[in-house]
């Protein structure tokens, strides 16, 4: 999963930026000449909001390995100060660039504050219980925006947003994405991306080979927080009413199942995942109405169901192995396989080569490491199935 | 006077959560995965309550046929979309259980509409002991708790099978290696949580009879929150943190100045909690060492 992007080829670190890029040109070429329908243009907001989340979310769960179940607070938090700002700006500066950009950069700001305040107590936690306290976070950031008081930042009735200009708007979005992903692969492609996914891989072997893993922990919290937040900000300005009920843990997971249906430690694979459950969603609703838009969740849930059973139940592991996709991929473009099978060559996953040596019980642990870093115990699951 | 009816109230609605939790609470011990989709089997149950109210319009009929409905959902939801997944990566786990919530939100949708239903099962009323007022479907409830917690308590300590569950709990491989039927074992686990989301059913709907598709998350969530307070995989941090849950809430939700902010009281306190013991109350502290 990681592999490509720790040692692809030179072209395949650009292929995002390219594929973006072509994306949002196509639209705005489109947007500027023919007109687009305003369905669209929102659709592409929602699509830029997505993806901008998802690559932000898939720094920390699929480099860092953390489960965060609360990055629909932090993209609250965006949203009310972003909106109330641009809202307060509005008056001063007109609803402009500018304050579009203002807004982009203290909503971040504040989030990323946030992700600072919550990251340096809750990362003493690992595992489950930093799950169960940013989901816990992302509760209380609702509840307490939705009691503000009407004057401040509108209670239940919601904050009212100006609107930027509906045609350009999604422009910025994707020139976010863009940032959102030179930011994130560039931090993944550096040595502080290799401290990153060696302390997903194995935490205590990190430690010991002297990485700080209090300050990348915090580092990738903070980032992922701000760009959740610049996520927020666009939220804001797409919707007339910003309503602090959307940020629920509902929001989250939708967030964490794009990323995981991406497949984990893939930027590319989030953004796809990212666009196409969004524009889905966008779809199934539309053409669902009434009585039938329950049926939308009802799909929604099976597939996600059905893929994560098929991409990860082990005993579909000699099935995967056939027919995956890169392999099917490789023979259309009839290209020579490069690593097949080869998931011990990897330095990024060496915890999969079967060894005798217990690491977890050599080295001394104050919480119980979670059973995936024990490759001994998951075999013996294995075979307790048969 | 009030302070006493307004902790019998927490206790029992801490009498529910310590019902609820004790389901993700032995979940996660056995099977190391948090079951998202607990809290929507306590919708199932409140819908079974109804569709066994409708049909024989005994309370007790419908309260046993719940029971049985959400034991036989638990198992299946445990068949099809957790045992494939045995040995993966637990984050995967966790997905499947988000997907099998929406499925059972959706379901409950489509079959029941999403206006919420009335759902009486019987007509309590009050009793009034001096100048104290309580609820009789609190009494009921809190009765129902107890009787569920040392039930379960006696039979972990006591029976083979629960012991039996303990050891899985503690060492899957070892204990298979003892004789213990790893999967069946499992299988109970889910079992035995599933029938106690059923009951959990039964008392909100005592305490306030309406249900609808989302019924479950908000109660799902903060039981889960009590589990992990009282320690994830502890029987007695399961009821310890559930009861201080439903007292917490029962407290905050009297007094109107901060009764708006009872959830994020409450998800506080957890944060609180987890900072000072980092693995709950009563969750073991294993120190691994060569």
């Amino acid at each position: 999963m990681g592999k490509n992007l720790l040692a692809g080829f030179k072209w395949k670190h650009y292929v995002n930026y390219a594929g973006v890029g072509i994306f949002a040109l196509v639209f705005t070429i489109m947007s500027l000449t023919t007109g687009l329908p305003s369905s669209t243009l929102y659709l592409l907001e929602k699509i830029a909001i997505s993806v901008i989340l998802a690559v932000s979310l898939s720094l920390v769960v699929g480099f860092l390995g953390e489960l965060s179940l609360g990055h629909a607070g932090f993209m609250c938090i965006g949203a009310y100060i972003g909106g109330k700002l641009s809202a307060v700006l509005e008056g001063v500066l007109g609803n402009g660039v500018l304050t579009l950009i203002l807004a982009i950069i203290v909503g971040g700001a504040c989030a990323a504050i946030f992700g600072i305040v919550i990251g340096l107590p809750a990362l003493r936690l690992k595992g489950d219980y930093l799950a169960i306290v940013t989901l816990a976070f992302g509760e209380i950031v609702k509840t307490i925006f939705r009691n503000t008081s009407n004057e401040s930042f509108g209670g239940t009735l919601g904050l009212p947003t100006p609107r930027y200009d509906k045609k350009t708007l999604f422009i910025f979005a994707f020139l976010m994405v863009l940032a959102c992903l030179a930011v994130t692969q560039n931090i993944i492609r550096s040595k502080h991306g290799r401290a990153i996914t060696s302390i997903r891989d194995n935490e205590i072997a990190a430690r010991a080979m002297g990485i700080n893993v209090t300050k990348y922990k915090l580092m990738v919290f903070t980032v992922a927080a701000f760009f959740a937040g610049i996520a927020g900000v666009f939220y804001s300005y797409s919707q007339f009413n910003v309503q602090s009920d959307k940020f629920g843990y509902n929001y989250s997971i939708e967030i964490l199942v794009m990323v995981v249906l991406g497949g984990m430690g893939s930027v590319n694979g989030s953004i796809l995942a990212a666009t196409l459950i969004t524009y889905l969603n966008t779809k199934l609703a539309t053409m669902l109405t009434g009585e039938m838009a329950v049926l939308q969740n009802l799909i929604y849930s099976l597939i996600l169901v059905l893929i994560v059973i098929y991409n990860n139940a082990p005993g579909l592991k000699g099935f995967r192995e056939k027919y995956n996709f890169g392999i099917l991929m490789n023979k259309i473009i009839k290209k020579k396989p490069e690593h097949e099978h080869h998931e011990g060559d990897d330095s990024a996953q060496w915890h999969r080569i079967p060894t005798k040596i217990k690491m977890d019980e050599i080295i001394s642990t104050d919480i119980v490491v979670k059973d995936y870093t024990k490759p001994d115990r998951a075999n013996k699951g294995d075979k307790g199935d048969e | 006077m009030e302070f006493i009816s307004t902790l019998i109230n927490g206790l029992s609605l801490g009498g529910i959560y310590a019902m609820i939790a004790l389901g993700y609470t032995m979940v996660y011990g056995i099977a190391k995965m948090l079951n998202f989709a607990h809290g929507d089997i306590i919708m199932a149950g409140g819908y079974a309550i109804y569709v066994f109210l409708l049909l024989s319009g005994n309370p007790i009929v419908a309260a046993v046929g719940a029971i049985v409905m959400c034991v036989l959902l638990g198992v299946v939801i445990e068949k099809i979309a957790y045992r494939p997944l045995r040995g993966a990566s637990p984050l995967a786990v966790l997905i499947t259980a988000i997907g099998v919530s929406y499925f059972l939100q959706s379901i409950a949708q489509i079959v029941f509409g999403s206006a919420p239903k009335m759902i009486i099962v019987a007509q309590l009323g009050i009793i009034k002991l001096g100048g104290v007022t309580i609820d009789v479907s609190a009494l009921i409830t809190l009765a129902c708790s107890a009787v569920v917690m040392v039930a379960l308590t006696c039979f972990v300590k006591y029976t083979k099978v629960g012991r039996a569950t303990v050891a899985v709990s503690e060492d899957k491989g070892a204990a298979q290696l003892m004789g213990v039927n790893v999967n069946n074992i499992i299988t109970l686990t889910f079992a035995i949580g599933s029938a106690l989301a059923a009951l959990a059913a039964l008392c909100y709907l005592l305490k306030a009879p309406s249900m609808y598709s989302t019924f479950g998350s908000l109660p799902g969530i903060k039981a889960f929150t009590a589990a992990v307070i009282g320690g994830i995989g502890s029987i007695p941090g399961a009821m310890l943190g559930g009861i201080m849950m439903g007292v917490v809430e029962s407290i905050c939700n009297s007094v109107p100045v901060i009764a708006p902010y009872t959830d994020a009281i409450e998800f506080s306190l957890l944060i609180i909690i987890l900072l000072v013991k980092p693995t709950g109350f009563l969750g073991k502290k294993r120190r691994e060492k060569v």
